[in-house]
């Protein structure tokens, strides 16, 4: 089909390439460089230095810290996503239970709430329960709003499977729950893979939830972090870009080792 | 719970799985099959943590509420919806969130189309290129506004190094242009998800449709509208009801770079909401203008999944 060179989507493709990596660019420079250096330079200067004195001063800042809760956070959204979704998923495909099929209808609507409309009453919600300025009260509201499409996504996946396995399981007089665990689970691997990444994505990068629902610096995560960092020092670029660059690198190394779970992680489908 | 399912008139999801697993069906496959205690505990906890909080918003807005714990929200009737109606920030912040869904769809449609089709072409290059296009959605919406701050800084920024581009440079002061700044971070961050998903759906086009158009001489810009863009019609569906649905996450953007401002020109709704509630401490006003906000959002997606049939895929997201 494409068997001549396509100029204009060419010249379209590599604009738009450039307007993507000139920022990336000017952010990993900026990062490497002192802030006399950056200052002098401008943006589109050749990198002129090579520092690492703007991570030490990120971390300085308190960065490890909130790196590190952002860690707990996404492993504890992590671990309620895969123990709650999977068993929901299940149902979903096999039951065939009219309840059920509520309960997917449910979860259709769930999608088109989101977490931002409902802030409010879930600042009374964790703050009643004690919860509000702790990780835990992060964690659990992060984990439902995630519920619903993690559910679709391994629903998909679960479809996959062959109802001529369920009737060989059946016909040894498997239980459900041994049908779930030594079939359902290792069949939907990739679609399990898929509901990880995405929910930890959403973990990590998570903003409005953990801005409302904590206010130390014990508790903060790396994006609320960056928030601050830029209203006490929007003057110091080569320090935010550094501090940037570190709530990166943890997907970055995901991106190496998971890259197609990311790709459907990140775009909330496949998984089969 | 088998009675009241065939009580109940099957839809056409049901009918569908009914059909899929009729020959599992029968007393001994009965076996090994769920119930529905295995969706119970999904089930309420997004209920508690999410459902819940959506019908408590409805009380909260009756009552004037502070956000201490010492003093519990106090039963105030109507007056927080009076004041709704005499509010012109609400008025022109609902303006605002149109403006913004709207440049939002025609600027990432186009943009995710022509990049998604030429991605999906054969040339072993483009692939790299794909890969680095990926780079914004490895960051989050908080890291995007950070660096398009700094680069949008007046003084340490792209405005100093370009004045011919960016006049005063001031970009985030003015109201217009802070909207599209605004739009146009949105774009750079999402983008790659559209090109992705774009570039799926391009793939999935068949080959002989190109080869008839080519041996009927048509040209690429012709193919281009008459065979590429009829065919991702769902895809653009899907991706416009994305795009609507996560002008929500902009409210992160804003957050970050303009807090609203100038004079409200950037409020959105969300933001509105939350400036109300946190930062007025008004959480009881704040609750109305996120019913505002669930009425809206759920007008605008019965309207498009009745306008383009979206129920019927989304359980399978055949629109991808």
């Amino acid at each position: 089909m494409h068997t001549r060179a396509n100029l204009p989507g060419g010249i379209l493709a590599g604009l738009w390439l450039l307007i993507i990596l000139l920022p990336v660019y000017i952010m990993v420079r900026a990062a490497l460089e002192s802030q006399g250096a950056y200052t002098a330079g401008g943006p589109f200067a050749a990198p002129s230095e090579f520092t690492f004195s703007n991570f030490g001063l990120a971390i300085q800042m308190g960065f490890g810290r909130f790196l590190f809760n952002a860690a707990i956070i996404t492993i504890g959204v992590v671990a309620l996503v895969v123990v709650l979704v999977p068993p929901l998923a299940f149902a979903i495909v096999r039951s065939g239970s009219s309840w059920v099929r509520r309960v997917f209808r449910l979860m259709l609507f769930g999608l088109a709430i989101p977490a931002q409309v409902v802030v409010i009453p879930l600042y009374y919600l964790i703050d009643s329960l004690g919860l509000y300025d702790t990780l835990l009260g992060v964690i659990l509201p992060t984990a439902a709003f995630v519920i619903p499409l993690t559910t679709l996504i391994l629903t998909g996946s679960m479809r996959e499977i062959g109802g001529e396995l369920y009737e060989a399981m059946a016909l040894d007089g498997a239980s459900s729950v041994r049908t779930f665990l030594t079939m359902v689970l290792p069949l939907s691997r990739s679609g399990i893979a898929t509901i990880v990444v995405y929910s930890a994505l959403n973990a990590w990068n998570g903003f409005l939830l953990p801005l409302i629902l904590t206010r130390s610096p014990e508790v903060t995560v790396a994006t609320v972090g960056l928030n601050g960092f830029r209203s006490q020092f929007s003057v110091n670029i080569p320090g935010l870009m550094a501090a940037v660059i570190l709530t990166i690198i943890p997907i970055f190394v995901v991106y190496l080792f998971a890259r197609r779970s990311l790709v459907a992680g990140l775009t909330g489908v496949g998984g089969k | 719970m088998t009675r009241l399912a065939t009580l109940e008139r099957p839809t056409r999801e049901a009918e569908k799985t009914q059909r899929r697993t009729s020959t599992t069906k029968g007393g001994l496959l009965r076996a090994g099959r769920p119930g529905l205690v295995w969706a119970l505990p999904a089930t309420l906890f997004f209920g508690v943590f999410a459902l819940l909080p959506l019908a408590f918003a409805v009380y909260l807005s009756f009552t004037s509420y502070n956000g201490i714990r010492l003093s519990p929200p106090r039963f105030i009737g109507l007056e927080n919806w009076q004041r709704l109606i005499s509010d012109s920030a609400v008025g022109q912040s609902v303006v605002v969130t149109l403006t913004l869904v709207v440049l939002a769809v025609v600027t990432q449609i186009p943009l995710g189309l022509l990049t998604g089709v030429w991605a999906a072409g054969p040339r072993r290059g483009r692939a790299v290129v794909v890969a680095l296009y990926f780079i914004p959605l490895l960051m989050s919406t908080a890291a995007v506004s950070v660096v398009w701050g700094a680069l949008l800084d007046p003084n340490f920024g792209l405005p100093s190094a370009l004045p011919w581009l960016f006049g005063d440079g001031n970009i985030l002061g003015n109201r217009t242009s802070a909207l599209v700044a605004i739009a146009f971070i949105y774009l750079w961050g999402a983008s790659p998800l559209y090109t992705l998903i774009f570039q799926g759906a391009a793939r999935s086009v068949p080959a002989v449709l190109y080869q008839a158009a080519q041996m009927d001489g048509a040209g690429r810009v012709r193919q281009f509208f008459s065979i590429t863009v009829p065919q991702l019609r769902n895809t653009m569906i899907t991706c416009t009801i994305l795009i609507v649905v996560g002008t929500f996450t902009a409210f992160d953007i804003i957050l970050i770079l303009t807090r609203g401002g100038p004079s409200g020109g950037t409020s959105i709704l969300p933001y509105l909401m939350y400036e109300q509630g946190f930062i007025s401490y008004d959480l009881g006003y704040g609750s109305v203008i996120a019913l505002v906000l669930v009425v809206l959002a759920t007008i605008v997606s019965a309207v498009m999944v009745r306008v383009t049939g979206y129920d019927k895929m989304a359980g399978t997201q055949e629109g991808l």
